[in-house]
């Protein structure tokens, strides 16, 4: 998994201006950059946010075909395609744009609901999806800069959510004491699940990709069986495998006022990506963290102690999927849960890290937009009859298209940033290949 | 995937230049941990009754008897057994040396049979049954983690196993039902597994993207796809698009007479055959043709396979279309051996089981076949205790597997080594 640093290897020469303290500022360019007016029209050609915006362009067009030819009102319509063509064009232009409009109106704004507070709920809701995917994304994407794969991302859910689950329905305690102790404990839990892969990996030198895949596992039929299990986490005189609900003093208060759902969650994710921006960038942890992350080899050789370095990586990073455990049964699902209760956020979670190129900040915005195609998902199911999964697919390929600009700029016919003199070529070149020396 | 830069000899190597004699208890105290664990829990506090076990079909060449054991002393010989092998295991360890794997191997299957004796007190447990349901459920995983050791051994690394065989399970399942004829949604299923490949190959070697990043959104990909298209094309028209019809179970004459072996591995559909072939076939390729050493040198030094004249990058697309036609195959028995019709996200994480086996297994063809048959045995031995009432939670049953990975990679496989440049883009210089 030396290579799973890579997302935040990749970097721009846009990014590389804003120097992070383990480099040294040898990157101030030595040759002065072309001014004139073409120079910069190429500069933003070529640069990151041009391809990540039309790579989500190209996603957005690829799932339109898929929305297109699997339309019951295309299909009847292109039986007659050569005699009437435009009813065909219509039929298509019906369908994905209903199901993109249905997308947008779910996600951000709807426009058909009077007033700006009624308007605006769409969004609330794409944060209130972002919350447990932009927590779970830190951590995995975290795991990613020391080098190390956690798509044990299902398993410290789970078993953060039930620790956290049973400190919220179990106990009588104070508002806000109640809260604090209870997403404390759901974060150990999560954090203990993931240093159990830390400790494994730095004792015994087992691979954390097995062994993160089989905890998953083995915390679903943990969380299974007490959740069948009276005196567990069974709610009393039920027979479901379903836990009570939460007392209400363990439960996030709501953000803006009970009409939104989002609740406080959203700023302790925020306080999350504050903290993992610091630690990665500003914290001497962080800097053996990234230095593990670029060469183990070199960190050992430097006098860092790696596997305890993998024990912290793994501890924090399985907390930080805690948080997002906690946050599914204090703040999305406060009426019992199930052993669905991670719904498939520890592994979205790889996709948000991913896509946000394993920065703290990118995680962040990553997991915005993916909790908006969560949330508008759900609407364009329900309005137009698309099926949410287009929504994967969707995912899936902005981020296969963002990993190759070469390929995006090869679709929109964009120059190649290599005609403009680059600061420091080796460093996007040489980077991932086997360096042949 | 993760080289771990230290020997595992690191810490002793201060005794220079001299046969140094590691000597690890590990073994030992594992072996003598879980021999006395079952002497007490399966000997001392264990059951009381008769734990039978029906070795044989009712249409092999020669019946068996049906064996009957009283439980509680069946399992305190058993243990005591187990005893002395953890004994010996210490004497071989103290005199310096090795614990040979086979004592390991006999020592795990006793302690299984100990077991399922306490398991089964009072009930009968039909051994053929249960091998050749762990067959069935390991077949996915077998082809899957096929895929897997060849794609890795080219300095691929596979994570989109998963995503190949959900693509193959859905084609399959699409063509045979249009069809009509398995055979040829066989071949659909390994075109569609080789076209996941192709991305997977294109991105990491054309595009140079990182190839763990690509196989994890390649499996959000097809699932996404095929999850969309079995909800907008499949399902509607689940009579003609989605009832394939299943392969014929073929008895090889003769050899499927064989008590406990021939209804386990002779009486199978199709599929299964070519298992069997792929894995002896990717075995012998592997180490013995002058392909499998080209394919080898580009995964564990690409640098020196290009000096000698081999197109890298060329080697490694096509196999690593290969691997994705092998798991398509994998694919295909969801659908055309087993379930049946195409539902969604049908292989719920069988491609991870079968990574897990590829780097259980050392990324060799023959080791990676054992470890994914161990998994489906796991999970069907669950299944038939569920069915004569276990005395253990089947949620528990259903972990054990998982359990016994981590413990078997944490203590006896240890530091795993993939082939070097997995995981590395070529790019020539």
């Amino acid at each position: 998994m030396s290579d799973a640093q890579i997302p935040q290897t990749r970097q721009t020469p846009s990014e590389e201006t804003a120097l992070e303290p383990g480099q040294t500022p040898a990157t101030v360019p030595p040759v002065e950059p072309p001014s004139r007016f073409s120079g910069v029209l190429r500069e933003i050609a070529t640069g990151n946010a041009v391809i990540s915006i039309l790579a989500v362009v190209l996603a957005l067009v690829a799932g339109g075909v898929l929305i297109a030819i699997t339309d019951e009102g295309v299909r009847s319509a292109s039986v007659y395609f050569f005699s009437r063509p435009a009813d065909t064009f219509r039929a298509i232009w019906d369908s994905v744009s209903g199901a993109y409009t249905a997308l947008f109106q779910g996600s951000i704004y709807n426009f058909s609901r009077p007033g700006f507070l009624n308007g605006i709920k769409p969004f609330t809701e794409t944060l209130s999806f972002a919350t447990p995917l932009i927590a779970a994304g830190l951590g995995v994407a975290l795991a990613f800069r020391v080098g190390l794969f956690n798509i044990g991302g299902r398993g410290q859910m789970l078993i953060a959510a039930a620790i956290a689950g049973w400190v919220g329905f179990s106990f009588d305690l104070p508002w806000g004491v109640h809260l604090v102790i209870a997403l404390a404990a759901g974060i150990a839990g999560g954090a203990l699940w993931g240093g159990l892969v830390g400790l494994l990996k730095a004792r015994t030198g087992a691979h954390e990709v097995i062994v993160t895949i089989m905890l998953n596992y083995v915390a679903y039929y943990l969380i299974a069986y007490m959740l069948r299990t009276p005196g567990l986490l069974q709610a009393p005189g039920s027979n479901n495998p379903k836990s009570p609900p939460m007392k209400p003093t363990a439960i996030f208060p709501d953000l803006l006022g009970p009409q939104y759902n989002l609740t406080l969650g959203f700023i302790f994710v925020i306080v999350a990506t504050v903290f993992v921006w610091y630690l990665l960038t500003r914290s001497s942890l962080g800097f053996k963290f990234r230095a593990i992350g670029e060469n183990p080899h070199a960190a050992r050789v430097a006098g860092i102690n790696v596997k305890n370095m993998y024990v912290y990586a793994m501890l924090i990073s399985g907390g930080l999927i805690g948080l997002a455990g906690a946050n599914q049964v204090q703040g999305s699902i406060t009426t019992g849960f199930g052993s669905g209760i991670d719904a498939g956020i520890g592994f979205d979670a790889i996709t948000v890290a991913l896509l946000g190129r394993s920065k703290p900040w990118g995680v962040f915005v990553a997991g915005i937009l993916f909790g908006a195609f969560k949330a508008g998902g759900f609407t364009m199911q329900a309005s137009q009859g698309v099926p949410i999964d287009i929504v994967l697919v969707v995912q899936s390929l902005i981020v296969l298209f963002i990993a190759a600009p070469p390929l995006v700029r090869a679709v929109f016919r964009l120059p190649t940033p290599s005609l403009v003199p680059r600061v420091k070529p080796t460093r996007l070149s040489g980077k991932k290949a086997v360096v042949t020396k | 995937m993760t080289t771990i830069s230290e020997s595992p000899a690191a810490s002793s190597a201060k005794v220079v230049l001299q046969t140094t004699v590691v000597k690890s208890w590990k073994t030992p105290i594992a072996l003598a941990f879980f021999s006395i664990v079952s002497l007490i829990a399966f000997g001392i506090i264990g059951r009381d009754g008769t734990s039978s076990f029906r070795l044989s079909t009712d249409t092999d060449f020669f019946q068996l008897p049906v064996l009957h054991a009283p439980t509680r002393a069946t399992a305190i010989v058993i243990s005591i057994v187990l005893v002395l092998i953890a004994a010996s295991s210490a004497w071989l360890v103290r005199s310096g040396r090795k614990v040979p794997i086979w004592i390991v191997a006999v020592f795990a299957v006793l302690l299984l049979i100990t077991f399922l004796t306490w398991a089964s007190a009072n009930h009968t447990i039909p051994v053929p049954g249960l091998l050749i349901g762990a067959v069935g459920l390991s077949v996915p995983l077998i082809f899957g983690a096929l895929g897997g050791v060849i794609s890795e051994r080219v300095g691929v690394v596979n994570v989109a196993i998963e995503g190949q065989l959900l693509a193959g399970a859905f084609v399959s399942a699409l063509v045979a039902s249009v069809t009509h004829v398995p055979v040829l949604g066989l071949f659909a299923a390994m075109i569609a597994g080789m076209l996941v490949s192709f991305v997977l190959a294109a991105f990491s070697i054309k595009y140079i993207v990182d190839q763990v990043i690509v196989g994890v959104v390649l499996n959000v990909l097809v699932t996404g796809l095929t999850s969309f298209l079995y909800s907008t094309v499949l399902s509607p028209n689940n009579e003609s698009l989605n009832t394939p019809q299943r392969f014929e179970r073929i008895d090889i004459p003769g050899l499927s007479e064989i008590p406990i072996i021939g209804p386990v591995l002779f009486r199978q559909t199709i599929i299964i055959y070519i298992m069997y072939v792929a894995v002896i076939a990717v075995w012998y390729c592997l180490f013995h043709t002058r392909w499998g050493l080209r394919l080898r040198s580009s995964g564990e030094h690409p640098q020196a396979a290009d000096t000698v004249g081999i197109n890298v990058n060329r080697t490694r697309f096509w196999n690593v279309s290969l691997a994705g036609a092998i798991a398509g195959l994998g694919g295909a028995y969801f659908t055309l051996g087993s379930v049946g019709g195409f539902t969604k996200e049908m292989t719920a994480g069988a491609g991870f089981i079968a990574l897990a086996a590829v780097i259980f297994g050392r990324w060799d063809p023959i080791r990676a076949t054992m470890a994914a048959l161990l998994f489906g045995f796991a999970t069907n031995l669950q299944n038939v205790l569920g069915i004569i009432g276990s005395p253990v939670p089947s949620e528990f049953m259903l972990m054990l597997p998982y359990i016994v990975t981590i413990f078997a990679v944490a203590g006896l496989v240890g530091q795993v080594r993939g082939p070097a440049a997995s995981g590395k883009a070529y790019v020539k210089s």
